[in-house]
């Protein structure tokens, strides 16, 4: 909700709370496997970004899936 | 082209499969059983006299012309109410006839003035033919006695007038509001001489009215007749085109005189309408000659600078320079387009095809962004592949109706008007909608169930329907197991007791039963199809959504044949076809995935450039990358995204952040306020291509006249990409389509040639289809087996809060189209000249509103200020209103958060406050004043 969060921070939790039913291996995997068919190469990048800085402002399984995408 | 006179036939065909023959006049003719004795003789080229008759309406028998005589039979029935019957011998022309027949014309013409040489229709009079047809020569009664001939004149319509001096009571104007377009506004009151043709005693402006224009078109005389055919006179010429405005794309007859467009006529043997028409196809096509259209290309350094009116060439060379200096600082991903769902396929495919080829990135994206995405992503995971499973005919096959979010009889009128005769045939309605739309209660009309659930809830109301399906037994089990993979999966999980009907009734706010009901009427009901729109995509779980309703239809076997399936009600003309065309930045055209290295080489075989393997920027990607400096040009193809999008305080700073803007538009818009460079476009009249609707059918655009910029848009396209140094060297938009069809599998057998020929082609279309398909996943899904995807409900994290404790959800209406570019320069304005809000009288109530107040609305993100309509169609804690103005901007309030994966924003849920404004008294008078971060 706060609009200071970062848009791929954002966007990488929404889709994290969508796979929240599933075990955290296979949500991150499936996550990870999203991301990389439909976000641009720099959003990737901006994720890594956030990974490496700001890891607490990533839900645990987003964070797992943003480990596993290539930038 | 001469004027196009499509047959009449005088009473519809019949679709019975077995044959009667019968002689008519001698002549033996062969007919399906059921067939009218007045069209069996017209298919065997003999055209009985007719008034009351037509063969778009069912046979009434009152005027009495087209009586013949019959072996056998006495008397001399009427032609358009006696069916065939085996070795029937029919005579249409007797002395006896001749007589009878003239009588009666006699009569009608002794009450109608003798005007014809100055009427306004004459040439295209039925009463004027019949004369001749009958051989009258003498009218033997004055106007000494009582006649019609002094009644008023009722002119409030702003597009066709009633003179009912000039009727002659056949009723066909009144059976085509409620046969044809299902509204029932008209009535004939009174008896006898005193019958009289009447729109409830009132004005038709004031009447149930919607300005269809079918009883104009039904009208054998000038009683009901268009203005600009008034005012302009007869057309000579005719051009077949198609709508230009929603997705269900009706064809239409383009009528001119000379160069002028006089009217558009719905043309009969149209795929997607069949004759039939909507206010805004009929009657709005003003706006493409409009004075505030612009005719030259315009320049500026900043958007703080005037426009300077420059060339062509200028123009387009100083875009490309501009462009390349970007990319030269900031990289080749650092410029974009967006296409728009208003072009054609051949002006979307160019677009794409300068991005990927000439930008040298994906960076490409399409308005349906906005709206359908998630439909492409939730069907191809599915079904496999990204469109709607029917042609719009099926629902005539349909037992039971599921409509959710979708309001077709504002949204896709001429699909409503098939829809309503459907369920006035006794098929049952289901509406799943927080507003209580018209189709609910509707004049014969009536929804079994009325699923008011609260905003944000359909994944919540989806699982239940399927619960009740999985846990009651009602699973096709030879479907799924012949069709589908991923049941066992799928069906565990939705069986789980939190996606009971019970359980999600507190989410949802909709009763158990209710549910439970309505998902077994679904389920063993017959055939049951499921239409949708923008109330299932535009939300945060809108992919899911669209899931959600595949996985239903699957396990209830409802895909695949006739009368079922699951259908988008898409918004634009042509957004089906900008989809198909490659515009989406991970796609290339049919839907084919930039990673795809064997799809990558055929095109980059015939385009002689390398495509980039990785996805592009999606429309709100660009926008945040604008903001962080990394993406600074951007081409914008007929959108308005500074009034139609989201959030818009974000899309301006977004906009304001870029370098170079360059719009192409038939007007200056919001968007143009923040553009560098501004392209002409071409109006519908002037394009020459296709555009493809909600049921996958191409049909032809034909151009009624030359564009008058100067250029059509591909070439303008062509030429940026020529100046950027990449040749798309296409003479003619039919060169375009043949590249489309040669490098795309579903498109495989279209050609110009082939539309001509078919008149339109519902894709697939190749060797296996060479007419297309109408219904698809017939035998086995495109993707071979459909696919169950398990989907949790996830409630939105918009929420109500004490600041903002209403929900806001957005909606169109039938005379407006989308941001109202083309609608509002029509006098369509008539209907609807202001966005209004509309709240629930309790909530109304509490904040002291009343009808008519100005009221400001605010979100956590922006806040404008309309007038508010008190309505009980909402539930209570909802509001609704339309974005067709752009001085409410609506969207100051929608906020940044979209569907989880297509990035679509949940335009369909914003926490809002409403409040009386404070300056009510000034503000009354100045509708839509609005603020916002950055100012316009
Ligand atoms: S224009 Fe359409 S809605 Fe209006 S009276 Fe005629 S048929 Fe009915
Ligand atoms: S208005 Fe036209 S269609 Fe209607 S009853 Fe009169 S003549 Fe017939
Ligand atoms: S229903 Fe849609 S396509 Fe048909 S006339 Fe109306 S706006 Fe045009
Ligand atoms: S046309 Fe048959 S009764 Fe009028």
């Amino acid at each position: 909700m706060s609009g200071t969060t970062p848009p791929t921070v954002r966007l990488a939790n929404e889709i994290a709370r969508q796979f929240a039913h599933q075990p955290p291996s296979s949500a991150a995997t499936a996550i990870a496997g999203h991301i990389e068919r439909f976000w641009d190469p720099r959003m990737r990048t901006d994720l890594q970004h956030h990974v490496a800085t700001a890891p607490e402002s990533l839900d645990p399984v987003a964070l797992a899936a943003a480990k596993l995408v290539g930038s | 082209m001469t004027i196009l006179k499509e047959p009449d036939f005088g009473t519809p065909a019949s679709t019975s499969s077995t044959s009667v023959t019968v002689e008519v006049d001698g002549i033996p003719v062969t007919v399906p059983a059921g067939t009218s004795v007045m069209r069996a003789a017209a298919t065997s080229g003999i055209d009985i006299p007719k008034l009351c008759a037509t063969d778009s309406l069912e046979a009434f028998g009152s005027c009495r012309l087209c009586l013949v005589e019959i072996d056998g039979r006495r008397g001399t029935p009427a032609s358009c109410t006696t069916p065939v019957a085996d070795g029937m011998r029919v005579r249409t022309q007797t002395p006896k006839l001749e007589k009878l027949r003239q009588g009666v014309m006699e009569l009608y013409i002794s009450d109608h003035p003798l005007d014809c040489l100055t009427c306004s229709a004459n040439g295209d009079c039925e009463l004027q033919d019949m004369s001749g047809a009958v051989g009258l020569r003498q009218v033997r009664y004055g106007y000494e006695g009582e006649n019609h001939l002094s009644l008023e004149k009722d002119t409030s319509n702003p597009y066709f007038d009633f003179e009912p001096s000039k009727c002659i009571s056949c009723s066909r104007c009144v059976r085509a509001c409620g046969e044809v377009q299902g509204t029932f506004a008209l009535t004939i009151q009174g008896r006898g001489f005193e019958s009289q043709v009447s729109a409830a005693g009132v004005p038709l402006m004031e009447s149930d009215c919607v300005s269809c224009g079918a009883c104009v078109q039904a009208c054998p005389t000038a009683t009901l007749q268009e203005k600009s055919v008034v005012q302009l006179g007869m057309p000579s010429r005719t051009v077949l085109t198609t709508c230009a405005y929603c997705g269900v794309g009706c064809s239409f007859k383009a009528e001119l005189r000379g160069d002028e467009l006089v009217r558009m006529v719905p043309y009969k043997d149209g795929g997607a309408n069949e004759g039939h028409s909507c206010v805004k196809g009929r009657f709005a096509f003003g706006y493409a000659t409009h004075p505030d259209r612009v005719m030259s290309p315009m320049v500026r350094e900043k958007i703080t600078d005037p426009w300077r009116e420059v060339s062509w060439e200028e123009a387009i060379g100083y875009t490309a320079s501009r462009m390349r200096e970007i990319q030269a600082a900031h990289g080749v991903g650092a410029i974009g387009g967006i296409t728009s769902s208003r072009c054609t396929n051949e002006e979307v495919y160019v677009v794409q095809k300068l991005v990927r080829a000439a930008f040298g990135n994906n960076n490409v994206d399409t308005c349906a962004r906005v709206c359908h995405s998630p439909t492409g992503y939730g069907l191809k995971q599915t079904f496999g592949e990204s469109a709607g499973t029917q042609d719009f005919r099926s629902v005539a096959a349909a037992d039971v109706i599921v409509v959710i979010g979708a309001n077709p009889t504002d949204g896709h009128p001429v699909f409503a008007s098939r829809m309503k005769r459907r369920l006035r045939e006794g098929a049952s309605l289901v509406v799943v909608d927080p507003r209580r739309i018209d189709l609910v209660r509707s004049p014969h009309v009536e929804a079994t169930h009325h699923l008011q659930l609260q905003p944000g809830t359909n994944v919540a109301v989806v699982n239940a329907f399927a619960h009740v399906v999985v846990t009651e037994g009602l699973v096709d089990s030879d479907f799924v197991a012949s069709r589908c993979e991923g049941y066992e999966e799928w069906a565990e999980f939705i069986a789980r007791p939190e996606n009971s009907p019970e359980v999600v009734e507190s989410i949802t706010g909709v009763p158990a039963a209710e549910i439970r009901a309505a998902a077994r009427l679904y389920a063993t009901g017959g055939n049951a199809a499921i239409y949708y729109g923008l109330g299932v995509t535009e939300h945060s779980q809108g992919s899911t959504m669209v899931m959600g309703m595949a996985n239903l239809a699957m396990a209830t076997g409802n895909v695949g044949r006739d009368g079922v399936g699951v259908n988008p009600l898409r918004g634009q003309n042509n957004v089906q076809g900008s989809c198909d065309m490659g515009s989406f930045p991970h796609e290339l055209p049919g839907y084919r995935h930039v990673s795809d290295d064997a799809v990558r080489t055929v095109f980059e075989q015939v385009w002689g450039r390398s495509i980039l393997p990785t996805p592009g920027l999606r429309i709100p990607n660009m926008f945040d990358s604008a903001i962080a400096g990394t993406f600074r040009g951007l081409f914008v193809q007929g959108e308005d995204i500074a009034q139609s999008d989201p959030n818009l305080a974000h899309v301006t700073a977004a906009l304001t952040a870029m370098d170079l803007v360059v719009v192409q538009d038939l007007f200056l818009n919001e968007t143009s306020k923040f553009a560098h460079v501004f392209l002409p476009g071409t109006s519908f009249l002037e394009k020459d291509g296709t555009f493809t609707n909600a049921e996958r059918r191409i049909n032809r655009v034909r151009p009624v006249m030359a564009p008058k910029t100067g250029k059509h848009e591909w070439q303008i396209v062509c030429e940026l990409a020529a100046a950027l140094g990449y040749d798309m060297p296409y003479t003619h938009p039919r060169e375009i389509m043949d590249e489309i069809a040669a490098l795309t599998p579903t498109f495989a057998g279209v050609s110009f040639a082939a539309l001509d020929r078919l008149g339109s082609i519902q894709w697939p279309c190749d060797e296996d289809a060479p007419a297309g398909t109408p219904t698809m996943h017939v035998d086995s899904f495109t993707r071979g087996k459909g696919r169950f995807v398990p989907t949790s409900f996830v409630p939105t994290s918009e929420r109500t809060t004490r600041k903002f404790p209403l929900i806001l959800t957005t909606g169109r209406i039938l005379s407006q189209y989308n941001v109202g570019a083309q609608t509002r320069r029509t006098a369509n304005i008539a209907w609807h000249p202001e966005d209004v809000l509309e709240i629930h009288p309790h909530d109304a109530e509490v904040r002291g509103i009343g009808d008519g107040d100005s009221v400001t609305l605010a979100s956590r993100v922006g806040a404008t200020s309309l007038h508010a309509v008190i309505s009980d169609r909402m539930p209570v804690g909802v509001v609704y209103t339309t974005f067709h103005h752009p001085v409410t901007g609506a969207n100051v309030v929608t906020t940044e958060n979209s569907d989880w994966a297509t990035n679509c924003p949940e335009y369909k849920v914003t926490a809002v406050q409403v409040a009386l404004r404070a300056d009510a008294a000034e503000a009354a008078a100045v509708p839509g004043t609005r603020e916002r971060a950055v100012v316009d």
